[in-house]
């Protein structure tokens, strides 16, 4: 391609984190110094151009090492990757994590989010930025959610350099933060995952049960709990087999949609295009969810195993983990257990010496919400923006790179696991006849014990509450995240399963249960849940775009009204949030007035 | 990179004819009544010593008064067009194969191609519109390979450029085939079938090993054989070439060892594989499908036939020289020699298109009378004794051109001229009836229509089919129906009736360079446009262009270095004909050895008072792309930037 | 007869718009069977050379069984399916959507626009005078066109001419995100320092106006664009040989604008910076 770049160079250290990356450059074309053979023989086209995809790893490498993205760093690696310019700046100023213009080395994300809004982030985060002003080297960022509502309020320090160093300090308090950003090499430890999980150790988990209780760096000591059975047993079964397993446990999708898990697979399986592809959907980023963050810090080789299966059975040989770029150590944790797995030819050429070749990357996110959508998600890994596509066609036809692809997340990969150890039969017997199964729920705000729990689908939010400790002046519990919706304090007895929320007229979601007392003023969650919809929607669909600013704006002006005085406001938001349902590209639109509509109309905000 | 502050010239429209008594005084205006008369009078006089340089810018319609006032009211076949400039080695070497000089394939058709061999040929830029075309089928799958001494804009999407040494384009060629056949590629069944020569064709590329050709031409023998096995095993494949191929003092050798490559493949005469020859300029297919040039009348007919030249005697009612008439360059050289005394130019500016300018400009005022017909005061006008102003083909005329793919298309009126501009087929005909010829053409379709009834190759495209279809390629003998996008179906049918005539491979040898690099001129010039730009600039200098930047020599930072010269330094650049200074630009698309200008800008730098003028003897054009040179620097740096 | 290779024929397929019976070929949009059977729907982001980018929104249409509205310019009909375009649903989300936009963008130079504002009864004033606006002042860094971001709805299809679906320079991409993404090109720098290279492929599929010739832009500026005087007249490109057909937008003896067919087969509505900005000699007159 007749690519233009300008004059800005690269600096050594741009130039090496690229190198380091990519290798080095095979000519001078592509930046390395001019040669004789190079200027009478150049290769270029569709190989150069398949390369796309490593636009984002590339980001990331400029941006581990040098903090920021700039031009000369940019250029090189478009020159690298042959991609336009104006392309890769369009894809790095869509994530949050990138920056295009000069920052400090350390960047100290604050979560402003619900549970932890509701924790004191805006005192902590006022404290902090006294601290953290111009000339400390430091650039404090206000965040949505982080995944560690648990430990609300929460923060995260992320200091380029080589190698980029992480600190996360939850529950922060202003001089915890301070030293995360400040020295993230010396500050203390995270507390091991198994403390997010309250029932840890407890007998009859499913999902659970190797978390806090087997060392997530030890494949050994995963097999030793029972690792790599179930991946034993699908080639037993063979693809169709495994298929038809996953099908009659009446598995569905754990990421919010419900889908069968089974009829995705047979789909994507019996595509007649090549190859197909397996994408697990890590971006977890719905505001108060964090239990595929603990499943993959405790038990790292079980989602391995799982999306190992997911592949065999769906006839794909490459698994493409898109993990959220929040989460240092569970990227850590998969990258140790990846590459180990791979040591004991658990992945690569021929698994388990059955003939079958499977291997996975990770990918990272970069700070966006809207690439949970799988659409979304593949343009991401593709190196495009992050932004969904219309369907149809659907993702089993053409998926990621155009090909035939299944993408699951990580909660419904690792439910495979026990369906395939103790048979269909047997799992579809736990939970309700349509809820089968057990399931995660992420339980935060005003509760004594927060953290991720399993329970059979059929339970009531009461007996999740009650397990999780309810405090006293319950006022409302938001169901499903930013894109679920409230439930009244005296609505307890909403069974927690798909059919039985949607009977209540709310939501499952991705599990969220996030209690409220009546210490934190509504109208300021629901703001907060506007703002964030508006800072998360990709731009695309006008419906999406502007419609968020005129909810925000509308949920500003009624802030401290009530009755009439909001009644206006209120026809408004109706009647802009039903044009984005309606008519919205991707269920980010399509859900983002959700809560607030729950809040009008089941809690009674602003009467 | 700043671009330097520039005062390009503009022209502005001529509006009333200019005429002068002797060449040392100025123009003064005159009536349209004065200036034909002289001009009547001034051509009158040199009646067998004539020359016509009509104007492959203006429509077909002006182009087919404009030769049927050369061979009916001069009496000659001396007419001709700056095609010779580009292009008529590709109408030489193509009729020579295949006895049509069109190229053979369709626009569309690349788009649904397997392999794209673009040959001296920087089409992103002098034909962007044509390559949104081959990147269409690059979208589509297809693999583009780029044979050029620049890694240009359109090399940086090819699978893989070929930098080779300019001028060494037939020992590629041969080397490629050669390889095809080694490799048992060659279509067997095609060679058989539809071509001649085969025999001497393998003797001639026999010794052009790889290695041989790595040698010569400086391509790794590994690229040479990848681009020869991609292109032997596509199912369907284009061969496109632009003026790197045709600006050659062995310019129609060229395009014959490219056209054998077809004929070994068999990638001509199908819908997708072809052979696509890009035409420079608006209308330059269509001036010679008018019969603007010396050989062929109306409708690429051969003057040499002379049951063409009753028809076309009876239709004029004229007799036809049953000779070939000169070519441009020949016109020059007969300028020389003072046996063309009298020219008639509309619309060309040779005083500054010219390979070897002064050379131009001295010979033209060596002529007895010349009249010049355009838009603005050109070189070339201000040279002349009578200056008619005309209208601009494009915009204030009704009429049609033919464009590469062999497309007829209308062109229509849009503004109204200024002052006393008129049309330049209005114009000849006044002239003409001033001889003795009262021609009667109502409009731009009365022209047309009397080329159908004497173009069988044109005769189905009436003004509302053009219309209806936006343009028909030719040929289309029929009021009735559209034939294949492609030429030369008839080579693969079974029938040898219905095959007609073998397309014999051209046995041709590698000749390089004239102007050789020696220690004097070490520096290998060649030429070439920019995509903002167009020939000699009087044009596309009128709109502001945020990319232009003037001339430059441009050279490879490697020569910047050794030369101790940086971008915007003045340099003298110095070839065996001429000298110019010119700012420097660094391009690290050139290599060490190889140089790059323009010629849009002669009125900056006149990059042809370097190039050479050797030309191809078949055709007739220059070797404006291989012209040796020295750089030095000036004892007082000049810095423009 | 013709004997140019018309391809592979497709299938016929029947499904209902509105109650009654449509048959179109195989992979034909809603909207092309809407526009077939005479219906009006109103369209901004969707263009006759370009892949469906369904952005805006604008032309949604109710399909029977489906959760959404579906957006007519890119789904394909399928056998059977039950489309109705007039529904309350439809209009209301139509409605929202220009109210949207109008608030937000200046709209005063998109064709239609102001009807279907009127036929749809939208309200952008309800959103308040501090309502949230672009705020672009117009970008005029070159001779040959200005870049007017005011008028800007995202329709990306600027973006898809330069790329690659027609002129494949990839000058500018979409910067940013949600309501603050903008076209820019690379660092967001002048278009003089960028890949542009002018041919205005741009401006010939932009629905707003906010892309446009300075010719036109300084003609709006000082009131003298007026297009009821201005004829428009195909003729074929004066510089290189490919033969593009050019439009010329003539007011009052003066070319002001140029655009291509976009059923051309040699152009398919594209051209280079000679033969859109290039005209200017034949008016140098003097």
């Amino acid at each position: 391609m007749d690519l233009h770049f300008g004059d800005s160079k690269p600096t050594d250290e741009e130039r090496a984190a690229v190198d380091a990356l990519l290798g080095p450059p095979e000519s001078s074309w592509e930046g390395a110094d001019r040669s004789d053979a190079d200027l009478r023989w150049a290769r270029g086209g569709r190989e150069a151009r398949d390369r796309r995809d490593l636009l984002l790893p590339g980001l990331h490498a400029i941006n581990d090492r040098v903090g920021w993205i700039s031009d000369g760093a940019l250029d090189y690696l478009c020159r690298r990757l042959t991609v336009p310019p104006a392309e890769a700046y369009g894809v790095a100023t869509f994530y949050a994590m990138f920056s295009v213009k000069p920052r400090p080395a350390t960047v100290l994300h604050v979560c402003t989010d619900l549970a932890c809004a509701a924790a004191g982030a805006p005192e902590l985060c006022a404290g902090i930025e006294e601290r953290l002003g111009l000339g400390s080297g430091v650039s404090v960022q206000r965040s949505p959610c982080l995944g560690l509502c648990e430990r609300a309020p929460a923060a995260l320090a992320i200091r380029a350099g080589d190698p980029v160093r992480t600190a996360v300090s939850a529950p922060a308090t202003v001089h915890d933060a301070v030293l995360a950003a400040s020295a993230p090499d010396s500050a203390p430890q995270e507390p091991p995952a198994g403390l997010a999980v309250p029932q840890a150790g407890q007998d009859g988990l499913m999902l659970l049960h190797r978390v806090g209780v087997v060392d997530p760096a030890s494949l050994d000591d995963y097999r030793a709990h029972g690792g790599y059975t179930a991946l034993r047993r699908a080639f037993e079964l063979g693809p169709a087999g495994v298929i038809r397993e996953v099908t009659d446990s009446g598995l569905v999708g754990r990421g919010g949609a419900a889908f069968p898990t089974g009829r995705k697979w047979q789909a994507t399986a019996s595509q007649p295009d090549r190859p197909h592809y397996l994408v697990c959907n890590a971006d977890e980023s719905e505001p108060g969810t964090f239990k595929d963050r603990v499943l993959m810090e405790g038990d790292p080789y079980a989602l391995v195993e799982a999306m190992t299966i997911a592949g065999y059975a769906t006839g794909a040989h490459r698994g493409y983990l898109y993990l959220r770029g929040e989460y240092p150590r569970a990227l850590h944790r998969l990258e140790h257990a990846i590459a180990q797995a791979r040591a004991r030819g658990l992945l690569g050429d021929d698994v388990l010496g059955q003939g079958y070749a499977f291997d996975i990357e990770i990918r990272r996110g970069a700070g966006a919400y809207i690439c949970g959508e799988e659409t979304a998600l593949f343009n991401s890994i593709e190196g495009y923006r992050g932004e969904p596509r219309s369907k149809p066609p659907f993702p089993v036809e053409k998926g990621l790179f155009g090909k035939p692809t299944v993408e699951n997340n990580v909660e419904t990969l690792v439910n495979v696991l026990p369906i395939l150890t103790i048979g269909a039969p047997a799992y579809a017997a736990i939970g309700t006849e349509r809820s089968t199964g057990p399931k995660l729920f992420c339980v935060s705000g005003t509760v004594e014990r927060p953290g991720v729990y399993e329970l059979p689908f059929g339970a009531t939010l009461g007996d999740l509450l009650a397990l999780a400790g309810v405090r006293d002046g319950l006022r409302a519990v938001l169901l499903g995240g930013a894109a679920g919706g409230f439930v009244r304090a005296d609505e307890l007895d909403i069974p927690l399963t798909f059919e039985g929320t949607r009977e209540a007229g709310t939501t499952l979601g991705s599990g969220v249960v996030m209690a409220f007392d009546d210490s934190v003023p509504l109208p300021r969650l629901l703001l907060r849940i506007a703002e964030f919809f508006r800072d998360e929607s990709c731009g695309q669909c006008v419906p999406c775009r502007v419609g968020t600013v005129r909810q925000e704006e509308a949920l500003h002006r009624i802030a401290e009204r009530t009755g009439a005085a909001a009644a206006d406001d209120i026809a408004l938001l109706r009647e802009v949030g039903r044009a984005m349902r309606d008519a919205s590209i991707c269920g980010l639109g399509q859900t983002a007035w959700n809560a607030v509509e729950s809040a009008i109309d089941r809690l009674g905000a602003y009467e | 990179m700043s671009k330097r502050d520039r005062t390009p010239k503009t022209y502005t429209r001529l509006t009333h004819p200019l005429v002068r008594d002797a060449r040392d005084e100025p123009f003064r205006r005159a009536s349209w009544e004065e200036a034909l008369d002289r001009a009547a009078r001034g051509l009158a006089r040199n009646r067998g010593a004539f020359g016509m340089f009509s104007c492959a810018r203006a429509t077909n319609e002006m182009n087919y008064v404009a030769q049927k006032f050369a061979r009916v009211v001069m009496g000659t076949n001396n007419v001709d067009s700056c095609n010779r400039t580009c292009h008529a080695p590709s109408v030489a070497g193509l009729s020579a194969a295949f006895g049509s000089g069109g190229g053979t394939s369709s626009y569309e058709e690349i788009e649904h191609t397997d392999v794209i061999v673009m040959w001296g040929s920087n089409a992103r830029f002098a034909h962007p519109i044509f390559f949104q075309h081959v990147l269409k089928g690059i979208r589509n799958g297809a693999r583009m390979y780029a044979v050029d001494p620049r890694r240009t804009s359109t090399a940086e999407w090819a699978e893989s450029w070929l930098g080779l040494n300019v001028g060494t384009d037939i020992p590629m060629a041969h080397a490629i085939g050669r390889e095809i056949i080694h490799a048992g590629l060659a279509n067997e069944a095609f060679i058989e079938r539809a071509t001649t020569g085969f025999e001497e064709y393998k003797a001639l590329v026999e010794p052009w090993t790889l290695s041989l050709a790595e040698k010569v031409t400086g391509v790794p023998a590994a690229a040479i054989r990848e681009l020869a096995h991609a292109y032997a095993r596509a199912e369907r494949a284009q061969l496109c070439w632009t003026l790197g191929i045709t600006e050659h003092h062995n310019g129609t050798d060229n395009v014959r060892a490219l056209i054998n490559l077809s004929l070994l493949t068999g990638h001509v005469g199908r819908y997708g594989s072809g052979l696509q020859p890009l035409r420079g300029q608006n209308n330059v297919q269509g001036g010679g499908d008018m019969g603007a040039i010396p050989n062929r009348l109306p409708g690429f007919q051969d003057i040499l036939d002379p049951d063409i030249r009753l028809k076309f005697e009876s239709a004029w009612d004229t007799v036809i020289q049953p000779h070939y008439g000169l070519n441009l360059t020949e016109m020059f050289e007969a300028m020389e020699d003072g046996t063309l005394k009298a020219v008639y130019c509309v619309g060309e500016n040779p005083a500054q298109s010219e390979a070897d300018s002064e050379q131009a400009v001295r010979r033209l005022k060596a002529l007895d009378f010349l009249v010049v017909q355009d838009i603005f005061l050109t070189k070339t006008a201000e040279l002349a004794d009578v200056v008619l102003p005309a209208t601009a083909g494009w915009a204030e005329t009704d009429g049609t051109t033919t464009n590469s793919e062999r497309r007829v298309q209308r062109v229509r009126k849009a503004v109204t001229p200024p002052g006393e501009a008129r049309e330049d087929i209005d114009i000849i005909c006044d002239l003409a009836a001033r001889l003795g010829h009262d021609w009667k053409y109502a409009d731009a379709e009365t022209v047309w229509n009397e080329l159908r009834s004497v173009s069988p190759d044109h005769y189905g495209m009436t003004y509302a089919r053009l219309e209806e279809h936006q343009g028909i390629q030719w040929p289309c003998p029929s009021t009735d129906g559209l034939e294949p996008t492609y030429l030369h179906g008839r080579l693969w049918e079974p029938d040898p009736a219905e095959r007609g005539p073998l397309a014999p491979f051209g046995i041709v040898q590698h000749d390089p360079p004239v102007d050789l690099t020696d220690e004097e001129y070490p520096i290998r010039l060649t030429t070439g446009r920019r995509l903002d730009s167009y020939n000699t600039g009087v044009q596309s200098g009128g709109y502001a262009s945020p990319l232009r930047r003037g001339e430059y020599i441009e050279l490879s930072p490697e020569d910047a270095e050794r030369y101790g010269v940086v971008v915007g330094e003045q340099v003298q650049v110095t070839s065996r004909r001429g000298s110019v200074t010119a700012p420097v630009w660094v391009d690290p698309a050139l290599r060490s050895g190889l140089a790059f200008m323009t010629m849009h800008f002669p009125d900056e730098v006149d990059t042809n008072a370097l190039t050479i003028e050797a030309n191809c003897p078949i055709a007739g054009t220059a070797e404006f792309k291989a012209s040796a040179i020295r750089i030095e620097k000036l004892p007082i740096a000049t810095i423009v930037g | 007869m013709t004997v140019t290779p018309l391809g592979i024929p497709r299938r016929m397929l029947e499904f209902t718009i509105d109650g009654e019976q449509a048959r179109v070929p195989e992979g034909s949009t809603i909207l092309d069977a809407c526009r077939a059977a005479g219906k009006d729907i109103p369209t901004l982001c969707e263009g006759d050379t370009l892949r469906p980018k369904n952005a805006c929104r604008v032309c949604v249409v109710e399909v029977e069984g489906a959760r959404t509205l579906v957006p007519a310019c890119s789904r394909k009909a399928e056998p059977g399916m039950e489309v109705r375009t007039g529904t309350e649903r439809a209009r209301h989300s139509r409605k929202v959507v220009l109210e949207l936009l109008a608030s937000s963008v200046d709209l005063s130079t998109t064709p239609r626009v102001a009807g279907w504002l009127k036929e749809y009864e939208a309200k952008p004033d309800r959103f308040g005078p501090d309502a949230a606006r672009l705020n672009e002042e117009p970008k005029i860094d070159n001779d040959l066109y200005v870049r007017d971001y005011d008028k800007c709805i995202l329709c990306y299809k600027c973006v898809d001419a330069c790329g690659d679906q027609w002129q494949n320079t990839f000058a500018i991409s979409v910067a940013g995100r949600g309501f603050d993404a903008r076209i820019a090109v690379e660092h967001d720098a002048p278009l003089t320092d960028s890949a542009c290279v002018y041919c205005g492929n741009c401006i010939e599929v932009c629905p707003t106006g906010a892309l446009s010739f300075k010719s036109e832009f300084d003609m709006r500026a000082a009131g003298t664009w007026d297009e009821s005087r201005q004829t428009e007249t195909t003729t074929v490109c004066a510089y290189c040989g490919v033969g593009c057909n050019l439009t010329l937008h003539v007011q009052d003896n003066e070319i002001v604008k140029v655009t291509s067919p976009h059923d051309n087969p040699v152009t398919h509505g594209n051209l280079c910076i000679k033969g859109r900005f290039g005209y200017q000699h034949v008016q140098n007159r003097g």
